[in-house]
């Protein structure tokens, strides 16, 4: 990139800036003939010039261009008359030209208006392409570089501080041209009015545009001076307090009195310095403005009578004059902009440069080859090092079939993780060379070594997206086809890539489909979850995400016939649930009875909300909910039970810090909210609870809606209440008004509930608190039920629609090191290298996983690196490193016998 | 039992005598009543754990399988407190504890249990007193040990 900001812009927007400068310099005849307008009006049809006679016309709108010499003898006249013009009198002449004035100040409007139009488009366009480029130098980062990189300062990188650069991109070129032009014009006007007094305004903007901001920059280094000669005082002063002691002990205070004086004068002497150039400035700026119009009038005037000038002239001279400050002090504003900017984009563009950039012909999408990854793969004297120089891989060779399996094995720190991003390509290495079939692996393309490598690491970060997404990720190399629905606008379409083009961002297309279903050998959309459960299977994750698919919902609208078998699920597992023994362990919904293991709100609901207006957080406020508390007589003593979870809550969370987990987990009131409850906790010791404002008393009963006895223990509930809130239950559905009746899905024995997930439309009721093992039996059980209906697919495939969180937080770090994992196998490598990539899971998991992986791998080349040594036996070969030295080399059985590094590890292990 | 009540339980286990009573409200609030029928187990070695039970009511014995099948090292009752050891290090439990009788118990999770630990010192510092008596207990027993091993002409290193 560019170094300087001047050459970037014009290399990126060069016939844009061309357009617009010319369009600037086509706007300054305008200009001129705007300051030159005045004159004609004044000396013409206002002083009566011309019109001496009362019948005089002058001659309007009369158009000629001035010939040549040659030319004038072929015409037979000085000039070629375009257009004869009108002839008018005094009066309308006079108006003909003012009207004419208005229309030059509109044309000059207009001008402004087109150029300003176009600045702003080709600053943005320039900006897009900053911002592109600045992000397309993330993605070529190496990679070591990017793990030093604070991320949050290079989003606000290109985020906000790309931003003043965009509104100056417009103005670089332009900006000077048209003030300059400006100014030069009004000047040249004045010139032709009179030189003399062309040159004094001449004068008077040099030594505003030069002498002024270099006075004002010398006020500014003496302010920076006084800043620091202050500190210094500071820095001092602390120093005589901390010592007072030693003062008074050696009788220095007057030694001390005279070295603060000293400062004190410092400090005086450039204060006095700044304020005595500052009103020099001030008074150099008066003087200036009020010596111009001096000498305008009295040289200005001198001329007049001397009929050197014409009235016109003057009146001109001074509206032009009158013209110059503005561009001239903008164009200073510039210059101060220009140099802001310039630094901003080098301390910009200096972080976006780091070395050892990946070029960006490896990253060619269209390089990718069909010949699958063959030959050795071989590591000669491989050597990586950190950014001070410590040697991770220190020499490291060998050589190996790419297509055998092969563990790498070492001590904590002995480098192995290192290695495996050398071998997927992710890292390149400082010295040495790896090669492929001969072929030096730093020359491979991404396009070969990210489709025909996979590598999956401990630390792999998943998007915020679905787990089918997520697992698809490793597939979208570029599009494959075109998207089916393009815009329903052509023109807008046309646009759009039009401006694309223009800023040098991606040509790809991100609503085509980027899928890669051959490599992961689908044949299309609809059969690509058949791939992604076997990748899941290998990993041992298939049964959590058929977990996330109970507990999705679905659209039965969408999903008819699971919707229908869910019911039937239901139904089953009533049949299975009236054998009284595991029959206790859940409570089912039942219309007329209140359910001991679910919330108070949920039992006056009995429904799932749909939308916001029965959602928790809003169930007080909704005035139909009032009334039916009000009608069932619930109001009262919700209060008071909310007075006691209040109070309770206080007690034991205030003492907590804001954000602590447990707010979400266990308090009925968020930690901004104590504050709140504190203070409506203190009225009620002045007044009745039913003497507090309705708000206030909303606010307490608000707090019961959550409350659940047998999982809460506070002991508030009772049988009486339960009965009431039954009445309350049945009123608030047969009295619920039509425009709510879409906010809520009853719990219907009969019905597919939309709102609920799976897992509770086929329960329909709930496990009960407190039962060890209640939850599994019941999980089991259910089990059991989807087995028998063959349900269990369908509802894996609701799973893999699952939302994974932003770097995947809604999974256990288990499950994200797996779901990496099976990404990494869904694209069907030739070469798989798994870097510590189970290291979270338990042995007999990790044992499995390999197992799998191992039979996944046949015909491919696996490279396992860390996990439990003892489970490397199944290995062609055995790489043990230490110290980033490879100090062993061989077959399992070889390695193990006694005095090698291997046994050690094991040991340890 | 309501929540005051097992905070009043919570009192009477010796790790817990010295801290506020609403620290310890707190652990319990936050904690789930488990019951165990008799038979089932609150946990089994070689599983992980991330809580801890608090013995309500009941009665449940510790079982150690040292490779030979469970041996039943010891047996608990109300007040007793199990599982605390794998909450603090995250390591596979050592015994399992099978409940004799039905047991009710209050499950404290890592969670509660290290917040209870942030906010009172003090409980950190009793910890640290009965881990290393447990140690020095395991210490006694394990010298003898070996002295009666070498005392039978094993060498116990």
């Amino acid at each position: 990139m560019d170094p300087n900001i001047f050459k970037y812009i014009w290399r990126y927007s060069r016939s844009s800036q061309t357009v617009v400068l010319s369009l600037v310099i086509g706007s300054l005849p305008f200009y001129f003939m705007m300051l030159d307008l005045p004159r004609n009006i004044v000396n013409g049809p206002i002083q009566g010039k011309g019109f001496e006679n009362p019948d005089a016309t002058a001659t309007f709108l009369k158009f000629s261009i001035p010939l040549p010499g040659f030319l004038r003898d072929i015409f037979g006249s000085a000039s070629f008359t375009i257009f004869e013009g009108f002839e008018l009198s005094r009066e309308p002449y006079l108006l003909a030209l003012s009207f004419s004035l208005l229309l030059l100040v509109a044309i000059n409007g207009i001008f402004k208006l087109q150029i300003n139009t176009l600045k702003g488009r080709m600053g943005e366009r320039v900006l897009r392409r900053l911002r592109f480029q600045l992000f397309d130098r993330i993605l070529r980062f190496p990679t070591t570089h990017v793990r030093k990189v604070r991320q949050a300062e290079v989003a606000s990188m290109i985020k906000d501080e790309v931003e003043p650069l965009g509104g100056f991109i417009g103005d670089a070129f332009v900006q000077p041209a048209f003030l300059g032009g400006q100014a030069i014009t009004a000047l040249m006007f004045i010139m032709i009015q009179s030189f003399w007094l062309g040159l004094v305004a001449g004068l008077i903007v040099m030594i505003q545009g030069f002498i002024i901001p270099s006075l004002r920059r010398q006020i500014l280094e003496m302010g920076r001076k006084r800043q620091l000669v202050a500190r210094h005082l500071a820095g001092r002063v602390g120093e005589v307090v901390d010592g007072a002691l030693e003062i008074h002990a050696h009788d220095t205070s007057h030694y001390e009195r005279a070295e603060i004086t000293g400062r004190l004068g410092q400090i005086f002497q450039l204060r006095f310095d700044i304020y005595r150039r500052k009103f020099r400035v001030k008074f150099l700026n008066n003087i200036l403005a009020q010596v111009t119009p001096f000498i305008f009038y009295s040289v200005g005037g001198y001329f007049a009578i001397r009929g050197r000038m014409d009235i016109g002239q003057l009146v001109a001279a001074l509206v032009a004059y009158k013209e110059l400050p503005t561009p001239v002090k903008e164009l200073i504003d510039w210059d101060q902009q220009r140099m802001d900017v310039q630094i901003k984009y080098e301390s910009i563009i200096s972080q976006f440069n780091p070395e050892g950039m990946i070029a960006p012909e490896l990253q060619d999408p269209d390089r990718s080859e069909d010949a699958p990854l063959s030959g050795m793969l071989s590591a000669v004297r491989v050597t990586l090092e950190d950014e001070v120089g410590v040697k991770l891989l220190d020499g490291v060779s060998f050589s190996f079939d790419v297509r055998s399996h092969v563990a790498i094995t070492g001590a904590v720190g002995g480098g192995q993780e290192y290695l495996g991003l050398v071998l997927a390509r992710l890292v390149f290495p400082n010295a040495g060379r790896l090669s492929i079939g001969g072929r030096d692996m730093s020359l491979l393309p991404e396009a070969v070594t990210g489709r025909r490598i996979s590598y999956a690491g401990g630390d792999s970060v998943l998007f915020a997206r679905s787990v089918r997404e997520n697992m698809l990720y490793g597939l979208m190399h570029r599009p494959l086809t075109p998207p089916l629905v393009l815009d329903e606008n052509p023109r807008r379409e046309a646009m759009e890539r039009w401006e694309i083009k223009r800023s040098g961002n991606s040509q790809y297309d991100m609503r085509a489909d980027w899928i890669d279903y051959q490599a992961a050998g689908a044949q299309g959309p609809f059969d690509i979850d058949n791939q992604i459960a076997a990748a899941l299977d290998v990993v041992l994750l298939s049964e959590d995400i058929y977990q996330f698919g109970l507990r999705g919902s679905i659209n039965p609208g969408e999903h008819t016939l699971l919707s229908a078998n869910i019911l039937q699920a239901r139904s089953v597992l009533r049949g299975l649930l009236t054998d009284a023994e595991i029959g206790a362990l859940v409570e089912p919904f039942d219309p007329g009875r209140y359910n001991q293991n679910a919330t108070l709100s949920e039992n006056l609901l009995f429904g799932t909300a749909v939308g916001g207006v029965f959602a928790l957080s809003n169930l007080m406020q909704n005035g139909y909910f009032q009334s039916v508390l009000d009608k069932a007589g619930l109001m009262p003593e919700l209060t008071r039970m909310g007075l006691t979870i209040a109070e309770t809550m206080i007690e034991l969370f205030s003492g907590i810090a804001p954000g602590h987990p447990f707010f979400d987990q266990f308090s009925f009131i968020a930690a901004d909210d104590l504050q709140e409850y504190q203070e409506i906790i203190s009225r009620t010791a002045r007044v009745d609870l039913d003497e507090l404002s309705a708000t206030d008393r909303m606010r307490l009963a608000a707090l019961m809606l959550n409350y659940c006895e047998s999982r809460h223990r506070l002991g508030l509930m009772n049988p009486e209440l339960e009965q009431r809130v039954l009445t309350a239950r049945s009123a608030f559905a047969s009295g619920l008004p039509p425009e709510f009746r879409g906010a809520i899905e009853f719990y219907d024995p009969g019905e597919f509930n939309s709102a609920a997930s799976l897992l509770d439309n086929i329960l329909f009721g709930r496990v009960i608190y407190g039962q060890a093992e209640a939850q599994s039996r019941i999980g089991g059980l259910i089990n059991e039920v989807v087995g028998q209906l063959n349900l269990r697919w369908e509802i894996f495939r609701v799973g893999l629609n699952f939302n994974t969180g932003a770097r995947g937080r809604f999974l256990s770090s288990v499950q994200r090191q797996k779901l990496a994992l099976a990404k990494a196998i869904l694209k069907r490598p030739d070469l798989l290298v798994v870097s510590e990539a189970v290291s979270l899971l338990d042995a007999r998991s990790q044992q499995q996983i390999l197992k799998n992986i191992k039979q996944f791998c046949q015909g491919r080349g696996l490279i396992w690196i860390g996990g439990q040594p003892d489970l490397n036996k199944e290995f062609d070969q055995i790489l043990v490193i230490e110290d980033g030295k490879i100090v062993e080399q061989g077959k399992f059985e070889d390695l193990s016998q006694s005095g090698g590094h291997l046994p050690k590890l094991i040991a340890v292990g | 039992m309501q929540l005051n009540d097992e905070v009043e339980l919570l009192r009477k286990v010796a790790l817990f005598s010295n801290i506020e009573p609403a620290k310890l409200k707190l652990l319990a609030f936050t904690s789930e009543r488990m019951n165990f029928d008799a038979g089932q187990s609150l946990m089994r070695q070689g599983d992980l754990g991330n809580a801890a039970y608090l013995i309500l009511s009941g009665e449940a014995d510790i079982l150690v399988d040292a490779g030979g099948g469970p041996v039943r090292v010891a047996s608990v009752g109300r007040n007793g407190f199990v599982g605390e050891m794998a909450v603090l290090r995250d390591q596979p439990r050592t015994a399992t504890v099978t409940a004799v009788t039905d047991v009710s118990t209050l499950k404290i999770t890592k969670e509660s249990f290290f917040q209870l630990i942030e906010d009172s010192p003090k409980i950190a510092i009793e910890l640290m007193r009965i881990l290393a008596q447990r140690l020095e207990t395991t210490t006694i027993d394990l010298t003898g040990a070996r002295a009666r091993l070498r005392a039978a002409g094993i060498d116990a290193n």
